[in-house]
């Protein structure tokens, strides 16, 4: 089953921290704009600058299609340890 | 080696094992980052990564190092999770054959790391009042510094 993950702030503004994705939205963008769609103080937080997505845990720009098996994560600013 | 530990790590420890039987190194620097109190004003920090991911990021920068610095070997030890004031964050510890290499790696390692490694901090106050930490500008500044060598 695909999942996403949030971490950082974006957890704690959204209220969950890992979410399976049924039903698989076809691509990130579709992944997002439901997301977005859904809560507005996450819209808001994923539209800050910093965010970028991680899919299978490789970084990503623009948009990528998704399938059974994709990890999408949503990753703030990293602060540094 | 990249570890993310929840658990207290012993320095003087991990730096013994480190030089252990070595032939060819004529100099191992280390660095080790405590976290901080404060003044009083963080009671706890937390420190989320994502495992796998954060690993691998930090290990192409290791590569980098080893490959800029001409190093023998590297070890990176980071915390996870909850850290009291007083305990160790962060260790690193850089072998070259020759002293400069190893401290300059040491430095560039750990510039990279307090700005850009996939870390989310929080700070909780002895008020319970938890905040998310960023980079500060002299962070970003230090990071920089590597960038024209």
């Amino acid at each position: 089953m695909a999942k996403v993950l949030l971490f950082g702030r974006l957890s704690d503004i959204a209220g969950w921290r890992e979410r399976a994705l049924d039903p698989l939205p076809a691509t990130l963008s579709a992944l997002r704009a439901a997301l977005c769609a859904e809560d507005a103080g996450l819209a808001q937080a994923l539209a800050a600058p910093g965010v970028q997505v991680a899919l299978d845990q490789v970084l990503v720009r623009g948009d990528a299609p998704l399938t059974s098996r994709s990890e999408v994560a949503f990753l703030p600013a990293m602060s540094g340890g | 080696m990249i570890t993310l530990t929840p658990d207290p790590f012993d320095p003087g420890a991990l730096l013994s094992a480190f030089a252990a039987g070595r032939a060819e190194t004529g100099a191992i620097a280390t660095f080790t980052g405590l976290a901080r109190a404060e003044q009083g004003q963080t009671t706890t920090l937390e420190l989320e990564a994502y495992p796998g991911f954060t690993e691998a990021q930090i290990g192409i920068m290791a590569e980098d190092a080893r490959d800029r610095f001409g190093l023998d070997d590297v070890q990176i030890v980071h915390r996870v999770g909850q850290i009291t004031p007083g305990e160790a964050i962060v260790f690193v510890a850089t072998a070259a054959a020759h002293r400069r290499s190893a401290f300059e790696a040491c430095d560039f390692l750990m510039d990279y790391l307090k700005s850009r490694a996939p870390f989310w901090k929080k700070e909780t106050g002895p008020d319970g009042t938890a905040r998310w930490i960023e980079p500060r500008p002299q962070d970003h500044a230090d990071i920089t510094r590597w960038e024209t060598k």
